[in-house]
């Protein structure tokens, strides 16, 4: 793709889009041109003083998605067991429904977690009511508290269990309530049930609050699930947002342990039910994924007094400027540490860059992600010298595109709950030096000759935050972009003239 | 053998379906049909008289208890009543747990997948009063009752939800091949109740196949779990019945797609049969009445 300053790529994407929308009968073109659209320029750049910015937030987002079309979206259930629940690694997740949704969530994202799986950790297990015809027509409370029994019997260092709802709970109105009531009382364990039944909203980010809402009921209004004997001192900090997918977490904490706060718990990452009980006894909350934990920062900033604020680990300006931020928030001993963290790895970046930007410099990419990394991760390209040609959200709201003004320049590329048609479209079209997206948009990007990350799991890799994940980072996109498989992507007898190193 | 006829019987809650449907199938067995009666109510309660004994084992608690519906003979929930009449209870959960409308479902397919509708000349599904969900129009979709009859009475809501159960039948005539067979009017003493229903059932595009008269007989029998026809054969209300049965017998293939009316219809009817006053005539004996009150108050002080 060329990114010559003279193309003026607003009109360019502006044209892309009317083209694309050609292929839809009226009334889904004209639902789905409000969700396509071009960055505009920042109306008062002078006054924030922002460098680099525009306006995204004309775009409608966080509505049902046009029948017929292929979404890339999840459901409730996947936003609340997948995403916020599934991560707590000692409370048993409990997959309440038939068995399929369970079954095919078995594993977990790759939420790193230490302990002895089956033993004191059960993330990457696999529980479920497994709902027969009976239950459905019968109610499927019994078997839930059966489940609940064998669980407590077979494993006692279990700390609690949450019941994950799928459809046919919410179908059926299962008194799932009562039956984590009573065997609260029996076990002397929290449960904690959630009506996070897939139909429920438009997306998975309707699980994310109601996930928040279970975890504020029945965890931190309740104060069942004891604390783990810890006293939070003055400089007691939450993360909440970061679910250590290949080792996220562990690459944030070590940054924020050596500027001197103590992460008293983070969410929900390698967590335990104790972090999160503990939490509003934190100083301040921490919080990268805005779009899956705002609604628990707000409660707690309400109820207990808390202040949060959002912060940055992709990408070594990024991380420099949110250890500055956070920093403000204390005495002049962190804000002094945090110059010393930033610049004992200054000598790390700086190997990174030299190593990898001249590899990478003027690359394209296009990016499709959940809720925060369309934004977050665009400065860490930059920091490679990449350009970012076209972002978006898979179930973003209006918030986050108010925010994405702040990482991206005018004229890119913004599209919302994107179809399988249109983003296939976009690519086509563009041509990126590399997309970033989900499992199920790799193979058909790749085989259009495209190189291609995962950017939900890191493709098997990781950490991506923090000073040590952006190495990774950089080698990955290096990886991926300079594979020489791309220059036998077309036969030989097809080439029309030699390849050259890039296939771009 | 005769081509199966699939029959209904809806209507309002408490309306009598039960009794009505038994002691008509009792008659309708007299003119040597062979029926099979499938209640579809959690309660079990649509062949009590047939049997003269409320049924012990419903498809689904049997399936319940063997593990899946699969595990069920038809011999498990077959049991014959009165002069050979086959009855089937799909039975269900107690009030406020599962899902009862998933569970009739599942007792209907059972049943047709295991040829309880071979060797029988009726088959008679009697549902609870209200279809609250899709699982209790099992019998009206996917071409399983083809004639509905709707028991009402000259009461309001009863025909309020006759007029329902039309708009239900309607949704599933033209993909399925469901019709409404005709009304029939229990006695509840009510104004001009035979003169209501024929007009009703005139709205609906229908007809009233019969008026049945109210008669203690059927309280007697009832509580000594047994149809009028068992119970007193040689009494007219039992007649009452075979005359049902026979315009039944008679009605096949003479169903209708129905023509519902909206809400404001209906209440328009009822106003012109005087049951209902008008807007206007309320308005107009409200004000008469406070103009008296205002009359007697101002003659106090005086």
């Amino acid at each position: 793709m060329d990114l010559d300053q003279e193309h003026d790529w607003a009109a360019v994407n502006e044209a892309l889009i009317a083209d694309i929308l050609e292929a839809y009968p009226p009334k889904a073109k004209k639902n789905r041109a409000k969700h396509l659209g071009v960055a505009q320029p920042a109306p008062d750049e002078a006054e924030t003083g922002e460098t680099a910015g525009s306006r995204c937030d004309m775009l409608k987002s966080n509505v049902r998605s046009v029948p017929g079309v292929m979404t890339i979206r999840g459901c409730a259930y996947a936003g609340s067991k997948g995403v916020v629940w599934g991560p707590i690694k000692d409370t048993v997740h409990i997959s309440h429904g038939p068995v399929g949704c369970g079954h095919y969530s078995w594993g977990q994202r790759r939420n790193y977690y230490t302990g002895t799986t089956g033993v004191d950790s059960f993330v990457t297990m696999q529980f479920t009511t497994d709902f027969q015809e009976k239950d459905i027509v019968f109610g499927g409370d019994k078997k839930l508290a059966t489940t609940i029994d064998e669980i407590t019997a077979l494993f006692p260092l279990a700390q609690g269990v949450s019941i994950q709802s799928e459809c046919p709970i919410g179908l059926i109105g299962d008194d799932i309530e009562a039956v984590a009531r009573k065997k609260k009382e029996e076990t002397g364990k929290p449960v904690i049930p959630v009506r996070c039944e897939g139909f429920r909203g438009v997306s998975q980010s309707l699980g994310h609050h109601i996930a928040n809402d279970a975890i504020r009921d029945w965890v931190l209004e309740k104060g069942d699930a004891p604390e783990g004997g810890v006293e939070p001192g003055p400089y007691a900090v939450n993360v909440l947002g970061d679910y250590n997918i290949g080792g996220d977490a562990w690459a944030s904490r070590m940054l924020l342990e050596e500027m001197g706060l103590e992460v008293v718990g983070n969410w929900s990452g390698d967590a335990t039910l104790a972090e999160v009980a503990r939490a509003p006894k934190a100083k301040l909350n921490l919080i990268h994924c805005y779009r899956s934990m705002n609604y628990i920062c707000r409660y707690m900033e309400e109820k207990h007094g808390i202040p949060w604020m959002e912060y940055n680990f992709f990408g070594p300006s990024q991380i420099a400027a949110s250890l500055r931020a956070i920093a403000q928030r204390f005495d002049e001993t962190i804000q002094a540490n945090a110059e010393k963290v930033i610049a004992r790895y200054q000598p790390l970046v700086d190997r990174v860059v030299a190593k990898y930007r001249p590899r990478l410099e003027g690359k394209s990419v296009m990016l499709y992600v959940g809720g925060l990394r369309p934004r977050h991760v665009v400065t860490a390209y930059e920091d490679l010298g990449m350009v970012i040609a076209g972002t978006g959200y898979e179930f973003g709201h209006g918030d986050d595109y108010k925010r994405t003004g702040a990482h991206v320049q005018p004229g890119t590329l913004i599209y919302d709950d994107v179809t399988g048609y249109e983003l296939e479209k976009f690519i086509e079209r563009l041509r990126p030096d590399l997309v970033g997206s989900g499992i199920k948009e790799k193979y058909p990007v790749q085989k259009m000759g495209i190189p291609f990350r995962q950017m939900h799991s890191w493709d098997y890799s990781g950490p991506y935050h923090g000073y040590d994940g952006f190495a990774v980072f950089a080698r990955d996109m290096d990886l991926a972009i300079n594979n020489p498989v791309w220059d036998l992507f077309k036969a030989p007898w097809a080439r029309e003239e030699p390849s050259t190193s890039n296939a771009a | 053998m005769s081509q199966l006829r699939q029959i209904a019987f809806y209507g309002k809650g408490g309306i009598g379906k039960s009794t009505t449907s038994q002691n008509t199938l009792a008659a309708l067995v007299e003119l040597g049909q062979r029926i099979l009666i499938v209640g579809c109510d959690p309660k079990a309660d649509s062949t009590r008289l047939i049997l003269n004994a409320k049924a012990q084992s419903t498809v689904l608690h049997l399936a319940a208890e063997m593990g899946s519906v699969e595990d069920l003979e038809l011999e498990d929930v077959m049991r014959t009543g009165y002069k050979g009449i086959q009855c089937v209870e799909s039975g269900g959960p107690e009030p406020g747990v599962g899902c009862a409308g998933r569970g009739v479902i599942t007792a209907i397919n059972f049943l047709e997948e295991n040829g309880a509708y071979e060797d029988v000349d009726y088959v008679c599904y009697d549902v609870l009063g209200d279809v609250v969900c899709g699982g209790f129009a099992m019998p009206i979709r996917e071409n399983k009752a083809q004639e509905i009859y709707i028991v009402m009475s000259g009461e309001m809501m009863a025909l309020y939800a006759a007029n329902n159960i039309s708009k239900g039948i309607l949704k599933y005539a033209n993909s399925g091949g469901v019709r409404l067979g005709g009304l029939i009017c229990n006695e509840r003493q009510t104004d001009r109740e035979v003169e209501l229903a024929e007009a009703l059932a005139a709205k609906l595009g229908s007809k009233l196949i019969h008026f049945v008269p109210r008669d203690n007989v059927v309280q007697h029998a009832e509580l000594r779990r047994m149809t009028v026809l068992q119970y007193a054969p040689e009494s007219q209300q039992a007649a009452e019945y075979r005359t049902l049965a026979e315009k039944i017998h008679a009605n096949s293939g003479q169903g209708v797609i129905p023509t519902p009316i909206t809400m404001e219809e209906l209440e328009q009817m009822l106003m012109e049969f005087g049951i209902m006053q008008s807007e206007e005539d309320r308005l107009k004996s409200l004000a008469e009445a406070d103009a008296a009150l205002a009359a007697a108050a101002e003659k106090v002080p005086a």
